[in-house]
């Protein structure tokens, strides 16, 4: 049985940025649609501006999207106002990448776990918030002692526990887990992974886990959605990404990953061009600029996603 | 080109010093890369920073071990000494190339500065110089770049404007601190190919700075593990990937996860770096090493020879010819 738990369809967020004097309007995600299935690992990788972060952003409503729709359950998300926002924001919950900035530095680490069950006033008891603290933070491979402590006196991978900690006392449905491991050093890294695997199976969570990182994102993910230009260009398993990437940015993206075996090195100077600026978006395909395989049509017709070959896999390009 | 001995590299009183980097040796030769490896706070910056001549002051200094820039000992030399004296040139390149660039210059005048400086033209030579350098480092349309701000520019350009800078003074030596971090990956693949095409045209010899094992395989000839302040094991990439004898580079290695693609889990190191100074005695790796034993606790680990080139700071290392 698979049910869908969290549907985006058709989202378009954009915001007001002023250069030189002038203003303009970045289409910062271009009609993404997603769903993700209940206990399923939905990747979504992309370089820096691809829009990825604002897709998650849009989800929880830390930014207000322009149009589309995104259902939780059978809860509308984008018209959710007062006490239905609060409570379904129990369910959605976000883990952000650097957790020094997102943990407040005046208040304990219990403070911060527990703010969001105080809000919703979910705690009968003094007594039952401590014990759901310790609880908690001994979920997540924390002493019950650091609730007394404050951010500045944990280390990174400590910190970044507490942040997966508050994500997950009210009982979330879905984690939205936005580059939680991409401010920690590899030793550290491969433990925070391993942990939010070990919660996942648990807790039966489902999560939409974003990174710019393949590796990461291969690790963890059960299917990828790769992000260009505030655009999905190829979504399907994740063994069919890493392995069978179809979608000319895919394959580029895939061939850039510095493989850690020096018998397989990228030989001689590449030059593949970069993104093309926000603030001046190109008619049609978004990636025609730096493409190998294109044609008139990508310089005038915006690709959709459409399935190709096996797998789910679906791909936006003209020419595959 | 650049050979460093058991450099030591102090914070705190003279009564009461904490190493930060302690007993640091390698050495450069002529266009070959050394990458520096290791995860934050294990004094890989540091080491750059005192080779450079640039370590902060107040703060860190140089408590012992010697520095030579082909063949001129310039341990003790403020840079401007260097250039003076003309021991030997070197430059560096930095993370993030906008903290570097003035933001209020055009890109031309900046890369002319350093020409100025260091070739003493001027005016449209000067000019000249600069845009030869632009097209040196593959920007598109250099002349009309020229007369563009640091702002107008992406993350990758101008890291490509950092590395013209350098270029300025054509170093025998550049070193390069994590100059690809903060791009993007189809970016950073291209950085490192003109790095290395560099290299190979210019027969210049190159420090590369990284935490990330990937990138090392892909650009260095020859590799520095760094752990605690100290280089933990040296051997050519091919041998350290093939056959690495210190735990700690063997850990390095198993936990990232594109080794690992379909595990359940990833292999990971127990525990998390120490901090400068609170391991006093024995090996530092030993309160997260699996192999570690009561002596490892007590004694400094011997710098085991095990092969050309090839050294580990371990007492047990693992064995040769298992590969990772």
């Amino acid at each position: 049985m698979t049910t869908t738990i969290l549907r985006v369809s058709d989202l378009k967020t954009s915001f007001n940025v002023k250069r030189s004097g002038r203003k303009y309007r970045v289409n910062a995600v271009d009609g993404v649609s997603l769903s993700l299935v209940a206990g399923e690992v939905l990747g979504i990788v992309g370089e820096s501006g691809c829009g990825k972060t604002t897709v998650g952003r849009s989800i929880v409503r830390l930014v207000q999207p322009d149009s589309g729709a995104i259902e939780f359950k059978d809860t509308d998300v984008l018209s959710a106002r007062g006490q239905t926002l609060r409570e379904m924001r129990l369910n959605l919950r976000m883990v952000f990448q650097d957790p020094y900035a997102s943990l407040n530095p005046r208040r304990s680490i219990g403070d911060s776990v527990a703010e969001a069950g105080d809000i919703n006033k979910v705690f009968t008891s003094r007594a039952e918030r401590a014990a759901r603290i310790a609880e908690t933070l001994t979920a997540v491979g924390l002493e019950p002692s650091f609730a007394t402590r404050y951010p500045h006196e944990l280390s990174g991978g400590q910190r970044q526990r507490a942040g997966i900690a508050r994500a997950i006392l009210p009982a979330p449905a879905v984690i939205i887990a936005d580059e939680p491991v991409s401010a920690l050093d590899v030793s550290v890294q491969a433990q925070v992974l391993n942990l939010m695997m070990d919660l996942r199976e648990q807790l039966g969570l489902s999560m939409l886990f974003i990174s710019h990182d393949i590796g990461v994102i291969g690790q963890i993910s059960d299917r990828v959605a790769v992000m260009y230009m505030g655009r999905v260009v190829e979504m399907s398993g994740a063994r069919s990404i890493l392995d069978r990437a179809a979608h000319p940015y895919t394959r580029a993206l895939m061939a850039a990953v510095p493989r850690p075996d020096p018998s397989q090195r990228i030989a001689g100077a590449i030059e593949t061009g970069e993104p093309p600026s926000q603030f001046n978006r190109p008619a049609g395909c978004a990636y025609a600029a730096r493409c190998p395989l294109v044609s008139e049509r990508c310089r005038a017709e915006v690709p959709q996603l459409r399935p190709i070959g096996a797998d789910d896999k679906v791909v936006a390009c003209h020419n595959l | 080109m650049l050979s460093v001995r058991d450099l030591t590299v102090s914070i705190g009183s003279d009564a009461a010093p904490v190493d930060i980097v302690s007993g640091v040796s390698f050495d450069i030769g002529k266009g070959e890369i050394l990458g520096l490896v290791g995860e934050s706070g294990c004094g890989k910056s540091m080491t750059s920073l005192a080779v450079m001549g640039l370590l902060p002051q107040p703060g860190p200094r140089i408590r012992g071990g010697r520095i030579e820039l082909v063949g001129a000992d310039v341990t003790t030399l403020q840079p401007w000494q260097r250039v003076e004296a003309g021991h030997g040139r070197i430059a560096m390149i930095f993370q993030e190339p906008m903290t570097s660039l003035n933001p209020v210059r055009r890109i031309g005048d900046q890369i002319a500065e350093a020409v100025r400086v260091h070739d003493g033209l001027s005016g449209a030579a000067a000019w000249t110089r600069a845009r030869e350098l632009l097209e040196q480092v593959r920007i598109p349309d250099a002349a009309l770049q020229l007369s563009a701000y640091p702002h107008q520019l992406s993350g990758g350009q101008r890291q490509r404007i950092m590395i013209a800078i350098a270029l300025a003074c054509r170093p025998q030596v550049l070193i390069a601190d994590e100059p690809t971090t903060a791009l993007d990956v189809t970016i950073q693949i291209q950085i490192l190919g003109l790095l290395r095409d560099l290299c190979n045209r210019l027969d210049m010899s190159i420090l590369f700075i990284t935490h990330d094992m990937g990138v090392i395989a892909q650009l260095a000839d020859r590799v520095a593990v760094m752990y605690g302040g100290r280089i933990v094991e040296t051997a050519d990439v091919a041998t350290l990937f093939g056959e690495p004898r210190h735990h700690y580079t063997r850990g390095l290695m198993d936990c990232m996860p594109v080794r690992n693609l379909g595990a359940r889990r990833l292999p990971t190191i127990a525990g998390q770096a120490p901090r400068p100074g609170t391991i006093r005695t024995g090996c530092v790796f030993a309160p997260r090493c699996v192999a570690a034993q009561d002596v490892c606790r007590t004694a400094t680990p011997p710098r085991l020879a095990l092969g050309e080139g090839h050294e580990a700071l371990c007492a047990f290392p693992l064995d040769a010819g298992r590969p990772s």
